[in-house]
């Protein structure tokens, strides 16, 4: 037998393994043991061998070296404190404890700690109040206040969230068209914005409204700024939370529209929709000023158009800071929801990491999710597809899911209207915001009941 | 990886720039290993040298090393079918991308009867959904244990492996584990889980089958423990989960589990938990509540962790207002963001048209391109499509953003030859790009039709619309 096995090497395995108790043992001699026996001091062995006891079996390397010297103590005829039965026979190797040809199971779990990473923003998101009750002049019951993060949404291990996103539903002053499944929940209250109002806040426990002035557009019925400006009062004297106004998206008519409306809704700090690149966005931002508001800085998915815009208004229209927030352009899921969610999320980094022109709270006009056809259509236009099954669970699932993707990039207000979309919603946000207590009591339970 | 640049690999590389890599130069295959549209393999020269010296193979697998995802990856199954988890390198896609999608396994279980456990196998193998010019399908069975008799185990899972997809094994239980390795260890299956309780029993399993384990604590310190001890024993392929918890604080302990696990491998390079991820979103049904709300919740929890970091998840819900928001939300999130999305512009010849067909005209966006031609082909119209380069922009956006306009379609008409091709001049454009009416008639002098504003309704308007009338 010529095979051999030093007790340098041995101690050289167990270093490289970060055992460095094994250097304090004493050993007599330059070692080196064969299988044939030499003159040995054999005590080494009993303290080696209580060294390695103590330290478990937890490597398999030791557990490897620890099986070479039972089978070379046995072989020299030497008693360790083996609890295992050691052959005495030489010709029998250990019947048990042979050379694993895997690795042993340890007896012990390797303790290890786990120690989260540290991240902290130099930077904030502006806090940013929509209405004004009594105290503050104007005759809202509450304010909603967006934005404030220290950290990324819904980590509030790292930094309380100081408000979580709110939900506006959508109110139009036309009928407009909408998906049957949304359609039927306002059936009732279509042509009269007051009613319709009340009803998203009173039964659907909207946070606000945001009545559009769609019918404002030249291309409609091009409702005059004034007459518009009643319907605005309207909603104000039928709802007591913060609004939301909206214009037609008529670039040359929206800046009359919303100067009308501010006007109207002076001391509210309603939210003007939109100031944009391509409309007079002075204007707007001139009225929002004069009577109180806050205007909301529309881009179309486009990082560097968001800045440019945010940069405007503050620069050049001298906007309070704490009176912009912005929508960067809500596609939905299946259909650029990814370029939604990115430039979202890289706007909320940015704001995060101290990029002043960014880090404004973030709107989402979450009814887009419905222009999905996978939202409304009956069943699939596509031959191979599986059935889609009822659309009626689809829809609202469709809105729901863009909204929750967009929450986690940052979004600080939703624009929505399926009722079922706006109550998940709410009680994702509250769930993931820490505000939800308790949970089921066996989290494991489906893994072996069914379910 | 490891390295930030492309010289760091380069110096690595034989510098011959032989191009056997089908690269131009080694610092072109560089720079294409460092955004991983590359593998370091691909380098023939460097592992001919490996194969035949020693140092020179030292040499490849310290690159591979240096080059390996921060995330490790796991392949589970074999053959075609086989699905590769992990291998990711961010927290956040737009800083890269994201490599391999969420793999999505659907349960099956042991006490159902043969007939219907053949009934949702199959509604699995054969889920199809058409999305952006291919079809979305799902990657395999989960196949729990509820009956804790081994032979029954071993039966089903017997059965739910001759669909050939890749599977997850589902028991707690060491010897029900056991009887179903025992037959199918060799299709590589994922074996859940080792805990607390039976880690010991399922280290050995995933030894001596060679299978990938997953871990299952909620305490991430448990957690991290089982991994250093399973990774020290020799099992390499590991995946981690923290446990799912569907409600109230517990799903919020969930997702800080979830992202501390991540970005602890990410940020701070601990190796000790640089594994995918799993996360079960069937834990939606433990709530309170009919199967819709469970089945929306599921969906939910679902979406949370698509987003964030989950690499393999475990549904229940086999309905389509799970399995399509969930099957589409993964693939926007698992795009890469660096390539557009976006087919060659151009004219496309659908279903052989004849010179009296009509001429229609849509974006280059990969999205809305591949849905009108798919849903001309299904409707069995024949048609000349024009593709407008709006470089990868969508109708509504690329006509509000000025890259959808009536002196781009003119030079479009022009460049593909179409008026040589028609005999008449009606172009059809979509009815989201309404408004361009005009001024596409001004610009090229054809009569334009606003055609629907989606084009699953293109079949209804043909009817009405198709031949114009004079």
């Amino acid at each position: 037998m010529a095979k051999r096995f030093t007790l340098e090497d041995f101690l050289a395995l167990l270093k490289k393994y970060d055992v460095e108790v094994i250097e304090d043992v004493k050993i007599d001699g330059d070692l080196e043991i064969e299988l044939e026996g030499s003159a040995v001091d054999l005590t080494a062995f009993t303290a080696l061998y209580s060294l390695l006891s103590e330290l478990g079996n937890f490597l398999y390397h030791a557990n490897m070296a620890l099986t070479y010297m039972q089978r070379l103590s046995s072989m020299l005829g030497i008693q360790m404190p083996f609890q295992l039965q050691v052959p005495t026979q030489i010709a029998a190797p250990v019947a048990k404890v042979e050379v694993p040809a895997k690795p042993a199971i340890p007896e012990k779990l390797i303790e290890a700690r786990f120690e989260p990473a540290k991240v902290e923003y130099t930077g904030y998101i502006e806090e940013v109040v929509l209405g004004a009750t009594r105290a503050d002049g104007g005759t809202r019951d509450y304010v909603i206040k967006l934005g404030g993060e220290k950290s990324l949404p819904f980590y509030i291990f790292d930094k309380p969230q100081p408000n979580l996103p709110a939900i506006a539903i959508d109110v139009f002053d036309r009928p407009p068209a909408l998906a049957k499944a949304v359609k039927v929940h306002y059936e009732d209250v279509v042509g009269s914005p007051a009613e319709w109002a009340k009803k998203c806040v009173k039964k659907f426990g909207a946070d606000m409204v945001t009545i559009h002035l769609v019918s404002t557009d030249p291309l409609l019925e091009n409702t005059p700024a004034s007459e518009a400006a009643k319907v605005v009062e309207d909603v104000l004297q039928a709802v007591k939370c913060p609004i939301i106004i909206g214009g037609s998206g008529n670039k040359d008519k929206d800046p009359e529209v919303l100067e009308k409306a501010a006007e109207v809704a002076e001391g509210e700090r309603v939210m003007l929709a939109s100031a944009t690149l391509d409309t007079d966005w002075q204007r707007i931002c001139e009225a929002a000023k004069k009577y109180g508001h806050v205007v909301l800085s529309w881009t179309q998915l486009d990082i560097n158009n968001q800045k440019m815009l945010n940069r405007y208004l503050l620069k050049r229209a001298n906007m309070p800071r704490n009176s912009i927030v912005m929508d960067p352009t809500t596609a939905a899921l299946g259909y650029g929801l990814d370029y939604a969610f990115t430039n979202m999320e890289r706007i909320r980094i940015s704001g995060l990491k101290g990029d002043e022109e960014l880090n404004f709270p973030i709107s989402s006009g979450t009814t887009n999710a419905w222009g999905a056809r996978e939202a409304w259509m009956t069943e699939s236009p596509i031959e191979g597809d599986t059935p889609w099954g009822p659309r009626e669970l689809r829809g609202p699932i469709w809105e729901i899911i863009t909204g929750l993707t967009l929450s986690l990039a940052g979004v600080d207000v939703f624009m929505m209207m399926h009722p079922l979309a706006v109550a998940v919603l709410k009680e994702v946000f509250n769930t993931l915001g820490g505000k939800v207590k308790g949970g089921v009591a066996d989290p494991g339970k489906w893994i072996f009941a069914e379910v | 990886m490891k390295v930030k640049s492309p010289l760091e690999i380069y110096n690595f590389l034989p510098r011959t720039n032989c191009k056997e890599c089908g690269y131009e130069t080694c610092m072109s295959f560089a720079s294409h290993i460092l955004d991983r549209s590359a593998k370091v393999t691909d380098c023939k020269p460097l592992v001919r040298d490996a194969e035949k010296d020693s140092k020179a193979k030292e040499k490849l697998e310290k690159l591979l090393e240096l080059t390996a995802p921060e995330i490790a990856e796991v392949v589970i199954g074999v053959g075609s079918s086989a699905i590769k988890i992990g291998g990711e390198e961010v927290l956040h896609r737009h800083e890269l991308t994201f490599f391999n999608p969420t793999a999505f396994f659907y349960d099956v279980w042991d006490s159902l009867d043969d007939k219907k456990i053949d009934e949702r196998c199959d509604r699995v193998v054969s889920y199809k959904k058409f999305y952006v010019g291919k079809y979305l399908t799902l990657d395999g069975f989960a196949v729990r244990c509820t009956s804790n008799d081994p032979k029954r185990y071993a039966e089903v899972v017997k059965k739910v492996a001759g669909y050939g997809k890749p599977m997850v094994l589902i028991a707690l239980n060491p010897e029900c584990m056991k009887a179903a390795l025992d037959v199918c260890a060799e299709q590589r299956p994922l074996i859940y889980a080792a805990t607390e309780g039976n880690w010991k029993e399922f280290l050995k399993l995933a030894l001596d089958y060679k299978v990938p384990v997953v871990l299952r604590a909620k305490d991430l310190n448990l957690l991290k423990s089982l991994a250093v001890t399973f990774k020290s024993s020799g099992v390499k392929d590991i995946v981690l989960d923290p446990v799912t918890e569907p409600l109230g604080e517990g799903l919020q302990g969930t997702f800080e589990r979830v992202i501390q696990l991540r970005r602890k491998a990410i940020l701070d390079g601990d190796k000790d938990v640089a594994y995918p991820i799993m996360v079960t979103p069937i834990a939606a049904w433990l709530i309170e509540g009919d199967d819709v709300t469970k089945s929306y919740w599921e969906a939910v929890i679902a979406g949370i962790f698509i987003i964030k970091y989950a690499d393999a998840m475990i549904f229940h819900s086999l309905d389509q207002h799970v399995v399509m928001p969930t099957l589409t939300l993964r693939f926007n999130i698992y795009t890469d963001p660096r390539t557009p999305v976006q087919v060659a512009p151009g004219l496309r010849e659908i279903n052989n048209p004849t010179p009296d067909d009509p001429v229609m005209i849509t974006t280059n966006f990969a999205l809305t391109y591949y849905t009108v031609e798919n849903d001309l082909g299904s409707a069995k119209i024949r048609a000349w499509l024009l593709v407008l380069n709006t470089e990868g922009i969508c109708v509504e956006a690329s006509v509000a953003g000025g890259k959808f306009t009536a002196s781009k379609v003119k030079e479009l008409i022009n460049e593909t030859k179409i008026a040589e091709k028609v005999k008449h001049r009606y172009l059809i454009i979509p009815g989201l790009a309404a408004r361009l009416q005009g001024s596409i008639e001004d610009e090229t002098g054809w009569k334009v039709l606003v055609g629907p504003i989606d084009s699953g309704r293109i079949k209804g308007w043909m009817e009405k619309n198709w031949p114009p009338k004079k």
